[in-house]
């Protein structure tokens, strides 16, 4: 049948009013929520995202964007919970060491092609791969993939990697241990799958709007470095007719009270609260400004490589300085956005921990003070002989405003003096790599809802344990942990071994402090680890 | 002429090179490099990404083959930082932002400034002469980063006239406050530099001789003065305009422009080197260019200088 350009377009039209249902003017299927006309939203980024290659990005507004473009076996609901994704279910053997994922067949590339198996072990593979060089290939080691350390390492080829593609829509992967929470790992952006003709054909350009194919609720149709980046529905995903929002653009605003004044304004839906300001704005816009727990967590680390400073090789001093900081002015004087005092590494509300009840905790801040005076006279600090140590952090108005408190504290209730020195970030993680410090500061948002995402930094052959703290029993412990089905005893007595060792002083776990425009619903305020679905978001009418 | 022309061009070979250079080592010795993370790389990785950028080979090397890149292909290399995206990439994406509110910026300060200038010279101890030695003190005194977020709180959020931020392709909503932020303290040294220019032309011998001579006030400014009174003026303005047409960081930061000033500092946070080298050679050449067409504005701005 010959087609003229009039039946054409009316034909397109058809499918496109077919394909994705006007949402718009109409309501919400779920919740009968009238939406409004122009389902659009606009956040600010602070600083330009590093890529959204699902292998290559590392940062989180990478990342966010990377979880609207690409999607990878399982999702999160609002609460965090696991929903399918390009996954229907999985099973496990009974040792758990090898996960069958059955996958959807309905699923899509933003070109048509269809997503499969082996896309996944494409995505794998190349996380691995060191030819890929992907700043988070460590994660694919943490998941345990069969052969992981040995592709990394560049002993193996990557297709000796234990992830297989048994047929289209199941995809097999073998660990080397006994993973309870291996299904929960995949909701991370470097598990997504990648489209390998793609990859093939345009190398490190492959990543450009003009380029990109990608299998999530939304494709990247724009993107001017530093400025801005625009993404729209995918007509092409599996789901798109329960997508509400039509259009997301992130805008590059470094100035975080420009990007406030622009919120205010009503250039954007979405900005983040400068520190100090949230109690003010709650105050005038109490449906606009909130303040969620988020998964991650500040902190100070002693070096205990033998490098620094030697009296912080006496225990009562790391102890006493941990006791007199009052955890309570940090978080209600200086950050007043609803931080949470930290006693314990882990942040209380990662899934399936118990904070355990560690002393310090318990104890009102004059008793911290009273019981870090007498450690340090017994330490034999005082007056006539003050303690004196460098306290390193990066550059950041933030953390020069902690530092500065923490170190009046030290000061006016252990007569302690501490130098502060800051360095901007590359040169402040070559210092602290290298353990040239004495103590620093660190922070680390978990890669995923468990409490081992954070206590695996006190590991002592972590690449990320910079104060070097080594505890044969905690490497133990850790160790049982991967494997354990009941971890909650484990952590407890790694958290009462940081809690009588203080390698480090915890000082308060995150919270994220945003606007949002009222009329935006569906936002994940429940999910700790903060994965927001743009797919689950939409615009009521007002 | 030409001959001074093609002379100044030849040195500016070896002064880009010794920029080159020096830029190359002092960012060697800087602390950490380009692919220092918090959770440091698997060596068998970082050996791989070193290897196919050639950050594995010895530094002459390396210099070596950027040099040759550039002058062959005209590459400046690839960004460590942004993967999809070469020099080149970021160089033709935000320098014409730049140079669009960097040009605007600088014709508005010049054209503002040295008739504030003239103004106030002319009027010298009167009102006027006052007014406008306040204003340019005034701007001179309200650095950019001030004046960027007020001019957002007053323009966007209290009046609703023009958006906070962005580029859109440059459309003239996006390029006011960026260009009133830029220009302000340029024209107010552009005025102050006039007006003082200006009144020392005006006490000069062949002023009085004009006066005398009973011409009227408006030529004796227009023909015999404002000529003379702008050579420190361009010497002011060739400096001032590579420092607006190669950005702000200030600007590029507060107004979200997406502009090259800010790709600058953040490629020497990043230790993105190539980035770093290739923007610092488009700063050298511009630099370079723009000094030599100063000196060639004053050979016709004063008969006496002949090159």
């Amino acid at each position: 049948m010959k087609m003229t350009s009039k039946t054409l377009v009316g034909a397109l039209l058809a499918t496109t009013l077919i394909a994705s249902p006007l949402y718009a003017a109409g309501t919400h299927p779920s919740t009968g929520e009238a939406l409004a006309d122009n389902q659009s939203f606009t956040y600010r980024l602070l600083d330009e995202h590093s890529s959204v290659d699902p292998q290559i990005v590392e940062d989180t507004s990478g990342a966010d964007i990377v979880r609207d473009l690409f999607e990878g076996l399982y999702n999160q609901d609002a609460d965090g919970n696991l929903v399918p994704g390009v996954a229907l279910s999985h099973t496990t053997n009974d040792a758990k060491d090898v996960y069958t994922f059955s996958l959807r067949d309905n699923a899509k590339w933003s070109n048509g092609d269809a997503v499969t198996a082996g896309d996944f072990v494409y995505g794998w593979r190349r996380l691995l791969d060191p030819a890929t060089a992907s700043p988070y290939a460590w994660f694919g080691e943490l998941m345990s993939i069969e052969g992981a350390s040995a592709v990394l390492a560049g002993e193996a080829d990557p297709s000796t990697l234990g992830v297989t593609a048994v047929d289209d829509h199941t995809l097999e992967v073998k660990l080397t241990a006994s993973l309870p929470y291996f299904a929960l790992m995949t909701t991370h952006g470097s598990t997504f799958p990648t489209h390998q003709a793609t990859v093939e054909a345009h190398g490190d350009q492959w990543t450009k709007p003009e380029n990109i194919v990608s299998n999530g609720a939304y494709v990247l149709t724009e993107h001017v470095p530093s400025e801005r980046s625009v993404r729209v529905r995918n007509s092409m995903y599996w789901d798109n007719d329960n997508t509400i929002l039509e259009t997301i653009t992130s805008l590059v605003i470094n100035d975080e009270n420009v990007a406030l004044t622009r919120y205010l304004a009503g250039e954007l839906d979405k900005t983040d609260v400068p520190a100090g300001q949230y109690p003010k704005l709650n105050a005038e816009y109490p449906d606009q400004a909130h303040s969620n727990p988020r998964l991650c967590n500040y902190y100070y680390t002693f070096n205990m490589s033998g490098n620094g400073n030697p009296a912080f090789d006496d225990v009562r001093v790391r102890e006493a300085l941990s006791l007199a900081v009052d955890r309570s002015v940090i978080t209600d004087a200086v950050l007043q956005g609803g931080q949470f005092q930290a006693y314990t590494f882990t942040p209380g509300l990662t899934a399936g921990f118990v904070t355990p009840d560690v002393p310090s905790a318990s104890m009102t801040q004059a008793e911290r003070d009273a019981k870090a005076m007498e450690l340090m006279a017994e330490a034999g600090y005082g007056a006539d002989n003050p303690l004196k140590f460098d306290m390193l952090y990066n550059t950041s108005e933030g953390h020069k405003k902690i530092a500065i408190a923490m170190s009046q504290m030290w000061k006016q209730k252990l007569g302690a003096e501490a130098v502060l020195a800051n360095q901007e970030w590359k040169t402040f993680l070559e210092t602290r790599g290298n353990q040239d410090f004495e103590l620093a500061r660190g922070a680390w948002c978990g890669d995923y809802n468990e409490a081992s995402t954070f206590l695996d930094l006190l590991d002592s052959g972590s690449g990320y344990n910079d104060g070097k703290f080594n505890s044969a029993r905690v490497d133990e412990l850790l160790t049982m942990a991967k494997t354990s089905s009941d971890t909650q005893p484990l952590y407890t007595e790694i958290e009462q071994i940081i809690a009588t060792e203080i390698p480090v002083i915890p000082v308060y776990h995150y919270t994220r402090v945003m606007m949002l425009q009222e009329d935006v619903k569906g936002w994940p305020f429940e999910n700790i680890e903060q994965n927001v679905y743009s797919k689950d978001l939409y615009v009521v009418a007002e | 002429m030409l001959n001074y022309v093609i002379r100044r061009l030849l040195v500016a070979v070896p002064t880009l090179l010794i920029l080159i250079i020096i830029c190359f080592y002092l960012m060697q010795t800087a602390p950490g490099g380009p692919f220092t993370s918090e959770r440091p790389l698997p060596p068998q990785v970082l050996a791989n990404i070193e290897a196919k950028y050639g950050l594995d080979q010895p530094h002459y090397k390396q210099l070596y083959n950027y040099v040759v890149g550039i002058v062959t292909q005209f590459d400046f290399g690839p960004s460590y930082q942004y993967k999809d995206r070469s020099v080149n990439d970021i160089i033709s994406q935000g320098f014409p932002v730049t140079l669009t509110y960097g040009f605007i910026s600088f014709v508005v300060a010049t054209i503002v400034g040295v008739s504030l200038g003239v103004i106030a010279a002319i009027r010298h101890n009167t009102a006027l002469d006052y007014i406008a030695v306040g204003a340019t003190f005034s701007a001179q005194a309200l650095p950019n980063f001030v004046m960027a977020p007020i001019l957002i709180y007053v323009f966007t959020l209290k009046l609703g006239l023009l958006p906070g931020g962005g580029w859109n392709g440059g459309q003239w909503q996006y390029l006011v406050m960026p260009v009133i932020a830029l220009s302000t303290s340029f024209f107010a040294s552009v005025a102050r530099i006039t007006r003082s220019s200006m009144l020392e032309v005006l006490n000069s011998n062949f002023i009085r001789t004009a006066r005398a001579k009973g011409l009227p006030e408006t030529t004796i400014i227009w023909r015999h003065a404002l000529k003379p009174t702008l050579m420190p003026v361009v010497s002011y303005l060739g400096p001032a305009f590579v420092g607006m047409i190669t950005g702000s960081v200030v600007i590029d930061i507060y107004f979200s422009t997406g502009g090259i000033g800010r790709f600058y500092v953040n490629s020497a946070l990043n230790r993105d080197y190539a980035v770093m080298l290739g923007l610092t050679i488009l700063y050298g050449g511009l630099t370079v260019l723009f000094n030599l067409l100063t000196d060639l504005l004053y050979a016709w701005l004063d008969p006496k200088i002949r090159y």
